[in-house]
């Protein structure tokens, strides 16, 4: 395989008594050397998101000397973030991420310029912001933006190190580079929304995005300075549970239709009607989380309340798994994962003509149970929201997770 | 060569779909063609096929499925062989960050 491609000119660096101190472990390192910091100091690197992937991969990015670091982002720091988004602490709470990251980042390394673009990327900006840059790390949390930056990394020609984490198990892979493949070679389209969960519903473990950020930082380290063998045609997969580490094969699709040898797609797109989700600028969890589909029979949690009150409740099915009950519990009559659904369905308690309120957590899962139950001729209906909802409308003693 | 009626492999299951195989992470099935291995997971949790398949019993796009490591998409599809033992991952996109 052949060099990259990325690694920028030389020319007008020169390291700092100060710096050549800081990195004086790199400029022992026979492979990287003084040639090696200067490469480094030379490159500008784009982190989209700064939340569990960004923040390690920030952090050892600006450690290691890395000129310039731009930020994507535009949420604030939240309490649930602190599990595994090192760059905050408690005290930052409520406030804007990137601010928090800029000084965080600065007093590490103050030899490293920081950039915040504080804003949704959009098919509008993105070309203008990823264009200022040498490498994008790709670690934002939905379908939409992972397309948009491929996509406007391959128009632009920039590398995209590429990091994604579920549950115990992350993906690590280097997009757009010159011969290289890109993330539509791999996935031509998205999954379906609701198909698969999002982290806030299916959990991440907090110390994931640390090891997977780092893989993430290292390719990107990799690349700016030309050392060893970067992670374009392969997939790294990561699975802490089982710790076991495997490299897949990507090939760069011929046919693809942004890379391919005669591409379809020439300037950027709608991202969220190509993840199938309503194009607005809705909130930024992620996007396979929010959405319910028009077509599904929904009831809204004031009125489910009120039913309840005038003695007149449906039968409540809760579709997530046992441990999510444990945490927030809204008097579900029964529970039924939705993985297992299908299967168990001769086990619902409900009878056939009964009404069925199906909820989970946000109103995602539960839609494609509502789906999945009607299929089978039961007049089920999706609670819209989900515990969400009901802590936030109706007793906020529910807890949110 | 291996006894077809009885070949195994191994079938790695992704974290997002281990909810369909009791939280499993490596199901054991018999087949000796990709499409034959992947029958027999669905026939065992059936309410993995339409998180692999389309309507149209297309395997969906966001779903990659390797043998060792090649991807089947440049070896012969769904009807890529399989031997005794080998490795057959499911590989969806995640996209959490
Ligand atoms: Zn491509």
């Amino acid at each position: 395989m052949s060099t990259p491609t990325s690694a920028p000119p030389t020319d007008a660096v020169d390291l700092s008594p100060d710096e050549l101190k800081r990195y004086s472990r790199h400029l022992t390192l026979p492979e990287f050397g003084r040639e090696g910091q200067e490469k480094l100091k030379a490159t500008s690197v784009l982190l989209v998101g700064a939340g569990g992937l960004g923040s390690p991969a920030a952090t050892y990015l600006a450690a290691a000397g890395v000129g310039t670091i731009g930020l994507v982002d535009f949420d604030q720091v939240e309490e649930s973030n602190l599990q595994r988004q090192i760059l905050y602490g408690t005290s930052d709470v409520g406030r804007p991420k990137l601010e928090v990251a800029q000084e965080r980042l600065e007093d590490l390394n103050p030899n490293v310029d920081v950039n915040v673009h504080e804003m949704r990327l959009t098919s509008d900006n993105a070309l203008d912001v990823i264009e200022e840059y040498d490498i994008v790390a790709d670690g934002t949390d939905n379908f939409p933006t992972r397309y948009l930056v491929n996509d406007a990394c391959v128009m632009t020609g920039t590398p995209n190190v590429y990091a994604s984490i579920f549950r115990f198990e992350g993906q690590v892979s280097v997009f757009a580079t010159e011969d290289g493949p890109c993330y539509r070679c791999l996935y031509e389209e998205p999954p379906p929304p609701g198909l698969v969960p999002s982290c806030a519903e299916g959990g991440v473990l907090g110390i994931l995005p640390g090891f997977i950020g780092t893989l993430q930082a290292t390719e990107v380290i990799k690349l700016a300075t030309g050392i060893g063998e970067p992670l374009i045609g392969r997939l790294l997969i990561g699975d802490a549970a089982e710790m076991n580490f495997r490299t897949l094969k990507v090939e760069k699709n011929p046919d693809c239709p942004v890379c391919g040898e005669d591409p379809s797609v020439t300037e950027l797109i709608d991202y969220e009607a190509f993840c199938g989700l309503p194009s607005t600028d809705a909130p930024s969890t992620n996007g396979t989380d929010t959405v319910s589909e028009d077509s599904i029979p929904e009831i809204s949690v004031q009125d489910f309340k009120q039913r309840r009150e005038d003695g007149d409740a449906p039968f409540l099915l809760d579709v997530r798994e046992p441990y999510e009950a444990e945490i927030a519990d809204i008097g579900a009559n029964q529970l039924i994962p939705i993985g297992e659904l299908l299967q168990r369905v001769e086990d619902l308690e409900a009878d056939p003509d009964d009404e069925i309120v199906v909820h989970c957590r946000s109103g995602g899962r539960s839609a494609e149970a509502v789906c999945k139950l009607r299929e089978k001729g039961y007049d089920a209906v999706n609670l819209d929201g989900g515990t969400l909802a009901w802590s936030q409308e109706i007793d906020d003693s529910v807890p949110t997770y | 060569m291996p006894d077809t009626q009885t070949q195994t492999v191994t079938l790695r299951i992704p974290t997002p779909l281990r909810s369909y195989t009791e939280e499993q992470p490596a199901v054991e099935v018999a087949g000796t063609t990709v499409a034959e291995a992947l029958e027999a997971l669905v026939d065992r949790y059936p309410d993995l096929r339409e998180n692999l398949y389309t309507d149209d019993g297309d395997l969906r796009q966001f779903v990659n499925i390797y043998v060792d490591d090649e991807d089947i998409r440049y070896q012969d599809g769904p009807q890529t062989a399989l031997d005794e033992g080998d490795e057959v991952s499911i590989v969806p996109s995640i996209a959490g960050g």
